[in-house]
């Protein structure tokens, strides 16, 4: 397992240990310290995978998160992660990592070799090529796409990983522990602010990591902040968004550089960090040149080069080529020199500079004034053509390594996020962070500040400033390094090589100059909509190294500066983070919380099948068989109809209303009267909207002079409330009464049948349950079982009714009291389907009627709309439109064949003829029923109760059925109301 | 995420309010007309820029908030309480 690449000495790498992994199948190994990419390199893998559209070879272009080629599979089974860089990938023992887009081989690809999809693809390729004949695209274009440019597989298992949510505040966040970054922290942390220390590495230090020079120093400054007590250091941790209000989102990666998480550990955390002061050193990306074939493996940024010598001991190439625009390209070239790269030449584009005798004094060729116009090679660059920019005969110098260096962008997306306009400074050719919106400042190289001691400086000043603006202005002074790296980089502002060839922009979603220009030529000159056009940008890299190029490009085709041409907005993320960091801990069942009614374990005791109805769980029905289909639902129904049953109704909202004015709110909350309320009379009523549409529905009861008590229903029980709290607070204020939700605190049951006076005459006491001493729509108090119960003589099923309330502790003793009453009279607890037969049955509306566009008019509720006092909705309920008698109310429709092979479905239209495709309206809830043994239901139709007596249809095209129906008032039983008044 | 600071409870994250859009409408009247009252649930200046906006502090107190939000830059200038009287900020 030797590492022919490796240097013999140097770098952060532990030579004393060996990590094996496998890339492709093939086994390798690598040291502690190592990235995926420092490992692969000193393996002397340059291919690691074939890029998205064109399948071109692809090679390790980048050392660090800007990486935009070299993504692979990462990991097997469930824990596979596609698209994975491996310049931040941490080597791990056993690592095992797929290249991806590629079919069969990486080595043989078949797409690229056929070239089949290469003509297919150019810049605005899904609006054009693939548009007609429509059919095609799914059954040929879109698997042809898929197959040829997909992106890495997901893995199909469950994570099997947890993940959690960190919430934190701190004084000043420093992102970034480059130079800056660190002197940042330490100047901030000497004046007692609470500091927050990001890093996206595993180690600290940023570009120090290649400066052994600066050893001591950032050994130093990283003892100093550990031993502050109030500096909290985040290694491994990508700060990848700045929101509003000086939030800022940050994923550490807790466990990714082990092989599995720790028992019970995490691995990875999402941080919400509330940053009083932000300092962002995020230093800056280099960026690269476009020319022909300036993708092949063995093309690569120069400072990545450097840092592969440098910081893990690993010889990129063996010969090398360096091209630049720029000085800070030399001090790299003279580190591959001293690593034993041969550095055949530099090839600067500009006439001159001072650096070049440095170069020479290592007999290292420099040739000024100077461009690459192509490379040799197909999987690897094995040489490299150049010429003279003023023209003259190409030249080719072998080499397997050609570093690029077209100067340095400050990595400004985070405080981009916040909407801070960017500045063009001409010194560098580069965007840098104008104007703050939010309480940051940038530092080093990210503000386009170069050289270390510079750069530390400028960290340390805005640490302090930091600091100061929330409170601490008595900050420590401490040393500084010494100069090193080019304070001024000398950057001549050079973007492309006019030459025959593919020469790409975007690396990561293969994106050429060339189609950069033909966006421009079709109109698309906007540099927004150039970026959509050509994909430019987009990939999940967002242009990190190259998208300042593709800019450049249409500055050029524009004929206007880079400046005046803008670079397009940059979002949140900062580099990709998986969906399961951000559900954390809020996955399967704690997705969401449960509710529970407190008879809940009865139910689960007593074979209840759940139904989850919002949060709540609410049992369907009982079977102790788990039955499924009609059975069970007409078995509860009928004990109703013929006996008597008992019902869950806990989930109803209930809010405790009081004080002196509560009769004049009530009526101004219900269509109807409350205020003339008897005590220990309950009454049904209506809420609209301010719009005059009808907003919920429920009986409400005078318990004492000034206090009522409402209901609700289940679904509308939070938004009542809000809506209640709405009007109170802020249009009537002057009104004396307060409410609160009281849901919680009741167990209620509805007892209904025939026999439920019965039944409950043989568990209540202290309440005469006869007709007389309490008729429909009483309230009264009493005792079951020793426990304290309010009953309402209120009915759903149409039959007679009691709703006994209990405070919830008791429900279960209550529930069990009247069970045990209830059973020489055939008493059966019935679930929520028995509960949606027998309203359908009694034609009561529910949330198929309540949708939000009907009106209490549209609904027969005409009565039930007071003529005099306001109350919300009256005025909008009259609007014309909704007193139109053309529109859609509520009937009854019932199967006219007694059997029950012809179903009715709930959405079905209403139509006068069979095969006619004119609806009048539609089927809001169905029913099998157990009163008339036939399919029933309620629907909203066009003039409804003018067509009762009529025939129609119930359309259903979805499944070719079409049901005839009697159209009927919706009160399918008992029309006259006797039951519920027995 | 927004950050607000309720009146009652102190600066609180944005996921414990509910919104419910503009506060600077107020309900007509019992005597209103139609046309009041249309304006009153549809009329909608849609400002870009600062907006006076009811939020309800929904996991907190409970009380409905003014707030002066800038619909831009999300900049909040003021939260008050539910009867005090706001004003937007000129552009």
């Amino acid at each position: 397992m030797s590492q022919p690449h490796r240097l013999a000495v140097g770098g952060r790498i532990d030579r004393s240990r060996s990590l094996p992994f496998r890339f492709d199948n093939r086994a390798f190994a690598g040291h502690p310290g190592d990235t995926l990419a420092s490992a692969l390199l000193a393996n002397g893998v340059r291919l690691v995978g074939r890029s998205f559209k064109y399948h071109r070879p692809r090679g390790i272009f980048t050392a660090g998160p800007e990486e935009p080629s070299a993504l692979v599979e990462l990991r097997t089974g469930a824990r596979q992660e596609p698209n994975t860089r491996v310049t931040t990938a941490e080597l791990f023992d056993g690592l095992e990592a797929m290249s991806q887009h590629r079919w069969p081989s990486l080595a043989f690809d078949v797409s690229a070799v056929t070239s089949l999809v290469s003509r297919f693809l150019g810049a605005g390729f899904y609006y054009k090529t693939f548009m007609w004949p429509p059919s095609f695209w799914e059954k040929v274009y879109e698997p042809l796409i898929r197959r040829a440019a997909g992106l890495g597989r997901v893995a199909a298992a469950p994570d099997p990983d947890a993940y959690e949510a960190m919430h934190a505040h701190c004084d000043v966040l420093v992102v970034g522990t480059g130079a800056a970054g660190l002197a940042a922290a330490r100047a901030a942390g000497s004046a007692g602010a609470r500091v927050i220390l990001a890093e996206q590495d595993f180690e600290l230090g940023g570009g120090l990591l290649s400066e052994p020079a600066h050893e001591s120093w950032r050994q130093s400054m990283i003892a100093a902040l550990t031993a502050m007590p109030e500096v909290r250091l985040l290694p491994r941790t990508t700060v990848f968004g700045f929101y509003e209000h000086d939030v800022l989102g940050a994923v550490e990666r807790v466990a990714d550089h082990l092989p599995t998480p720790s028992d019970h550990g995490v691995r990875q955390r999402v941080w919400t960090i509330r940053a009083r002061q932000t300092v962002l050193a995020t230093g800056a990306t280099e960026r690269p040149i476009a020319f022909p074939d300036n993708d092949r493996p063995g093309v690569m940024l120069t400072s990545a080069a450097m840092t592969y010598a440098r910081r893990f001991g690993v010889r990129a190439g063996e010969r090398a080529v360096v091209f630049a625009n720029n000085d800070t390209a030399y001090d790299a070239a003279f580190a591959l020199h001293d690593a034993g790269v041969i550095v055949a030449a530099i090839i600067d584009v500009r006439k001159a500079t001072p650096r070049a005798d440095g170069a020479y004094a290592r007999n290292i060729a420099v040739r000024l004034g100077s461009e690459v116009i192509g490379v040799r090679g197909g999987r690897q660059v094995s040489a490299v053509a150049i010429r003279a920019r003023n023209g003259g005969a190409e030249r080719v110098i072998d080499a397997d390594l050609l570093c690029v260096s077209g100067g340095w962008n400050p990595a400004v997306h985070l405080q981009s996020h916040t909407r801070a306009k960017l500045a063009w400074d001409k010194k560098i050719a580069a965007f840098v962070p104008g104007s703050p919106a939010q309480a940051e400042r940038s530092a080093g190289a990210a503000l386009g500040i170069f050289g270390i001691a510079r750069s530390a400086a400028s960290g340390t000043r805005a640490g302090i400033e930091a600091a100061a603006a929330v409170g601490f202005r008595q900050a420590s002074a401490f040393d500084l390094p010494a100069p090193g790296g080019d304070d001024d980089p000398r950057v001549e502002a050079f973007w492309q090589v006019k030459a025959q060839g593919k020469a790409f922009v975007d690396l990561q979603n293969d994106v050429t100059a060339d189609d950069i220009r033909l966006a421009h030529r079709e109109g698309y000159v906007h540099v927004e909509h150039a970026k959509r056009y050509t994909t430019h940008g987009m990939a999940t890299d967002q242009g990190k190294t190259s998208g300042m190029l593709g800019v450049a490009v249409l500055a050029d085709a524009r004929g206007e500066s880079i400046e005046k041409v803008g670079v397009p907005t940059y979002r949140p993320y900062v580099t990709p983070v998986t969906w399961g960091a951000f559900a954390g801990r809020d996955v399967g069942h704690h997705l969401q919380p449960i509710r529970r009614t407190p008879l809940h374990h009865w139910h689960v005791r007593n074979h209840g099948i759940f139904l989850e109805t919002g949060l709540w769980m609410r049992p369907l029905y009982y079977s102790a068989t788990r039955e499924t289909g009609w059975e069970p639902i007409l078995r509860e129904a009928r004990a109703v109809r013929q006996a008597v049953g008992i019902c869950d109704v806990s989930t109803l909202g209930k809010i405790d209303v009081q004080g002196r004015d509560v009769g004049i709110f009530l009526d101004r909350l219900y269509t109807n009267t409350f205020s003339t309320l008897a005590v220990g009379k309950a009454r049904y009523g209506l809420m609209l909207r301010e719009d005059g549409i009808v907003f919920d529905d429920g009986t409400t009861s005078r318990i004492a002079e000034h206090r009522h008590l409402m209901t609700t229903t289940t679904a509308k029980a939070a938004e009542v409330l809000a809506h209640m709290e709405f009007y109170h607070q802020t249009v009537w204020p002057e009104l004396d009464v307060r409410f609160c939700a009281v849901t919680d605190q009741w167990a209620q049951m509805s007892v209904a049948g025939p026999k439920t006076r019965l039944a409950l005459q043989g568990c209540v006491e202290g309440l005469d349950l006869s007709n007389e001493a309490f008729p429909f729509m009483g309230v009264g108090d009493g005792t079951v079982a020793g426990c304290p119960v309010r009953i309402y003589r209120v009915s759903f099923s149409g039959e007679m009714a009691y709703e006994v309330a209990t405070p919830a502790g008791y429900g279960e003793r209550v529930w069990e009291a009247i069970l045990e009453a209830g059973k020489p009279h055939g008493i059966l607890p019935y679930g929520l389907e028995a509960l949606g037969l027998l309203r359908i049955e009694k034609g009561h509306v529910a949330g198929p009627e309540l949708n939000g566009q009907t009106t209490a008019r549209d609904l027969g509720f005409d009565k039930m709309i007071k003529k005099k006092g306001d109350f919300i909705g009256r005025v909008s309920a009259d609007r014309p439109r909704l007193l139109d008698p053309d529109r859609p109310r509520l009937v009854g429709i019932r199967a006219v064949d007694p059997s029950f092979e012809r179903r009715l479905r709930g959405g079905a239209h209403m139509v006068e003829k069979a095969a006619s495709t004119n609806s009048l309206g539609w089927v809001t809830s169905i029913t099998r029923s157990v009163e008339l043994e036939r399919w029933l239901g309620l629907a909203m139709i066009r003039r409804g109760p003018e067509r009762i007596g009529q025939r129609l249809f119930a359309a259903y095209p979805l499944k070719n059925e079409v049901v005839e129906v009697e159209v009927t008032s919706p009160h399918h039983v008992d029309p006259e109301n006797l039951r519920v008044r027995a | 995420m927004h950050r607000i600071d309720c009146p009652w409870c102190g600066v609180r994250d944005e996921a414990e309010f509910g919104y419910r859009g503009d506060a600077t409408v107020r309900r007509p009247a019992a005597d209103g007309d139609a046309d009041a009252f249309y304006a009153f649930v549809y009329d909608r200046t849609n400002p870009k820029g600062w907006h006076v906006e009811w939020w309800q502090h929904v996991a907190g107190c409970r009380q409905w908030l003014k707030v002066v939000r800038h619909t831009v830059t999300h900049e909040i200038r003021t939260v008050a309480k539910a009867g005090d009287d706001v004003r937007a900020p000129s552009p």
